[in-house]
């Protein structure tokens, strides 16, 4: 690994340097935000594709026959296509939005900041971090063009399915190759980044900063690190595992005598049981890796806006730290149907019980601090309000989902899908809203339409629950997840309504997008020019130009006398009193 | 320090002025910082290296356990030569760490170099041993602990072979005399790493041994 002398003072000259291998944690942040936004794009028309064919199952579509010439003979999508859609969805989704954007996108660029450091702990990781990020993606996304297409086995690539080859269907062969691939490099690429944030918090904080004073923007970034590394490395090994009964004739996850397309497989005496426990290892830690950053946005958010310190400081941080340790002990509450034993299910149904504590801490802290106090309605604090709701609801269905015996029931169908787009998908993604909002002025040095914002954020509001609330209807209607068609069947048929209201619904979400999109790239160039804190926020970021200089504070090193969260703070001459404040500004 | 492995850490902030003010583990006090990111950052790796072994070993136990195809690998011999290697290495290493702290640099060379190189026979005699139970008519699939055998040594073997890249760069340094107080890091941090996957061969030997 050969790598460039760096002047901590001067910012590299030439475009490749500065734009494209650049080992500023402020260009890595937003090249990580970008590969997001582009992923996102994928993931949400794959949603609307899958959303169509739901309600029209038999519709002739003449450039589905274009794109799929076998999957989709005739312009009618087959029921492997839909699958694999489904698979690729979930695949980009949660791996390079969720996992990347909140974490590495907003992690990388202001969690130097807030700390207080000049980049972070290993720039040249740090860009490594983020191109092997750019190659899995590029793996991933290169299943859509090979023979047989993408593969089909969810983004949980449950084995036999995904173990056993094209024998299992069209996208088993080299489409599922890729896509252990794939994630096996992400895995390395969370691992690099994962030394850099832990390394980074850890050491590189300013005078003054003591961890009681970091912003929870910083403390969910630094647990999210902490499970993203023990997470990705358990996946890391059962995707060795899961390469090696592909293609080299092991059986770990296959076992005897099993009968595929009327061939008896050699494999024996493995059990896809063995993958299904390493995969929710990684996979339930997975869904905070993608909330934590959210929840640690919407608090410092939530604070600013309201003009009030966050309510229980300390109790926050002790329910993210009980938070990331619990969510390692539960990952059983997503395996009750696998037939095990009813005293396992009963211990991983109380843990998972008992990660509601943290979580109602959380949520009623975050009311605390919204009680009496003169909210500043902007779109970030309308985003975090919404961050709030979603939770809450995505949280509560979670409760259901959490019995054993209700599991039974649910599981296979849409409440399941209602449940984890509400809490892991939607609230995340008002996370990133949230994120963006409030950050955009300090990144680019401009502010966004505020008017376009909020209308931005009513109608996605309104639409992501008219999207989502229904499924758990279905769900409790008893409409199984994973079909691709509803009109064989009696009493799907009499649903589908139902799922032709949440298609136009999607249509609606997905449009109002645009306004977003605009609103980023237009703001970017044309915004109102921002002042350096233009929200009278507390933390460091506030005290830098926007954007900042490439060393962050212009070759100063920062002192911190203050906690994060100083607001309407009585004596004080402002409502705020900023980290790097003098010690004495409150008592005159 | 170009081509050094923490060299990509930022020259650091100057020190502080005056006293801390409570930073509480927090504040850059000058190189410090940067030598204690690196050992950070070691952690953190060792911590990852740990969960995916433990992943492995997890689903050694559980194969091993549910299905009655299971049949025991009789060990290629040379592994125990191997082991001995192995700590033989770390030994040296040690040596070396302490030679360099009493400013001993000719003994530290010799030392590190002989880690080095028994570091590499390690590998090389892994090799051998699969060699040994390819010729024995043992393959990765022939049975599950063989699989596990094959992909366990694989494994570690790799993180020997990252190991020994690291102890090679520190020796050409050394020898080129070019060991400056900066790359005190780069020495203990290959050291750490080393030691680490030699207990962790020490584990899968008993892995092996007791369940294999």
């Amino acid at each position: 690994m050969s790598s460039p002398i760096i002047h901590a003072h001067h910012a590299p000259q030439g475009f490749i340097r500065r734009w494209v291998f650049s080992l500023d944690h402020k260009v890595i942040g937003i090249q990580y935000y970008f590969l997001a936004l582009f992923s996102v794009l994928i993931g949400m028309s794959l949603s609307l594709l899958m959303r169509y064919h739901m309600v029209h199952p038999d519709a002739k579509v003449a450039w589905f026959a274009k794109l799929w010439p076998t999957a989709a003979q005739g312009g009618i999508m087959t029921p492997e296509l839909y699958l694999s859609l489904m698979t690729m969805h979930g695949t980009i989704m949660v791996f390079f939005v969720l996992t990347t954007a909140p974490q590495s996108g907003f992690g990388n660029y202001f969690l130097p900041i807030q700390i207080g450091a000049e980049d972070m702990a290993f720039p040249v990781l740090n860009m490594m971090s983020f191109w092997t990020t750019f190659l899995a993606l590029i793996v991933m996304v290169s299943a859509f063009f090979v023979q047989g297409g993408p593969p089909l086995a969810g983004w949980t690539g449950y084995p036999p399915l995904s173990a056993i080859g094209p024998l299992a269907g069209p996208g088993e062969g080299l489409g599922q190759t890729l896509w252990i691939v794939s994630i096996a490099i992400f895995c390395g690429a969370s691992l690099m980044g994962a030394i850099n944030f832990i390394a980074t918090l850890i050491d590189l904080r300013c005078q003054g900063m003591s961890l009681m004073r970091l912003p929870l923007t910083c403390w969910t970034w630094f647990v999210t690190a902490i499970l993203g590394l023990l997470g990705f490395a358990v996946l890391l090994a059962a995707g060795v595992l899961l390469v090696l009964d592909r293609s080299a004739g092991t059986s770990f996850f296959i076992p005897g005598g099993l009968l595929v397309s009327d061939q008896i497989l050699n494999h024996k005496g493995g059990s896809p049981l063995l993958w299904q426990h390493l995969f929710w290892f990684f996979g339930h830690p997975e869904v905070y890796i993608a909330i934590l950053p959210g929840m640690g946005v919407t608090s410092q958010v939530l604070s600013t806006f309201a003009r009030k310190p966050i309510f229980g400081y300390r109790a926050m941080v002790y329910a993210i730290l009980s938070i990331g340790f619990l969510g390692f002990l539960v990952w059983g509450h997503h395996m009750f149907m696998s037939g095990m034993s009813p005293y396992s299910a009963m211990a991983f149904s109380v843990l998972t019980m008992a990660i509601g504590v943290p979580s109602a801490i959380k949520t009623f802290n975050w009311i605390g601090t919204l009680w009496g106090a003169k909210i500043r309605f902007t779109t970030a604090m309308l985003f975090a309000l919404g961050f709030v709701s979603l939770f809450v609801t995505g949280g509560l269905s979670g409760i259901f989902l959490g019995q054993p015996a209700l599991d039974l029931y649910f599981h296979d169908t849409y409440f399941v899908v209602g449940h984890f787009h509400m809490i892991m998908g939607v609230a995340a993604i008002f996370g990133m809203f949230a994120g963006t909002f409030y950050w955009f002025p300090k990144m680019y040095g401009r502010m966004m339409n505020e008017t376009l914002g909020k209308i931005h954020f009513y109608v996605t509001f309104v639409g992501v629950y008219a999207i989502f609330t229904p499924m758990h209807y279905l769900g409790i209607a008893g409409n199984p997840r994973r079909y691709s068609d509803f009109t064989n069947f009696d009493f799907l048929g009499k649903l589908l309504p139902v799922h032709s209201f949440m298609t136009q619904a999607a249509y609606g979400t997905a449009a109002i997008q645009i306004l977003f999109f605009f609103n980023l790239f237009w703001s970017m160039k044309y915004g109102r020019k921002a002042p350096i804190n233009p929200w009278n926020a507390t933390t460091l970021e506030w005290t830098v130009p926007s954007p900042p200089p490439f060393d962050n504070f212009g070759g100063q090193h920062p002192v911190v006398n203050h906690g994060p969260y100083e607001y309407s703070v009585p004596g004080a001459p402002r409502d705020f009193i900023m980290q790097t404040d003098p010690p004495d500004v409150h008592a005159e | 320090m170009p081509g050094s492995i923490t060299s990509d850490i930022i020259k650091p902030p100057a020190p502080p002025l005056g006293g801390g003010f409570g930073g509480g583990g927090g504040g850059s006090d000058g190189w410090g910082a940067s030598r204690r990111a690196s050992m950070t950052g070691l952690m953190v790796l060792l911590a990852a290296t740990t969960m995916a072994f433990a992943a492995f070993t997890s689903a050694f136990v559980v194969r091993r356990g549910i299905s009655n195809d299971w049949i025991a690998l009789p060990l290629p011999r040379i592994v125990w030569a191997n082991t001995a290697v192995l700590l033989a290495s770390s030994l040296m290493l040690e040596l070396a760490r302490r030679s360099l702290k009493s400013g001993r640099r000719t003994a530290f060379n010799r030392y590190w170099t002989a880690g080095t190189v028994l570091g590499a026979l390690f590998l090389l005699g892994q090799a051998f041993a699969w060699w040994q139970l390819n010729a024995a008519g043992i393959f990765v699939a022939t049975n599950p602990s063989s699989s596990f055998f094959y992909l366990l040594t694989a494994a570690h073997g790799l993180h020997i072979l990252g190991g020994l890249t690291a102890l090679v760069y520190v020796d050409v340094q050394a020898l080129r005399l070019r060991l400056g107080p900066g790359k005190r890091t780069a020495v203990d941090v290959s050291a750490v790493f080393w030691h680490f996957v030699d207990g962790l061969w020490l584990f899968l030997m008993v892995l092996f041994l007791v369940w294999g």
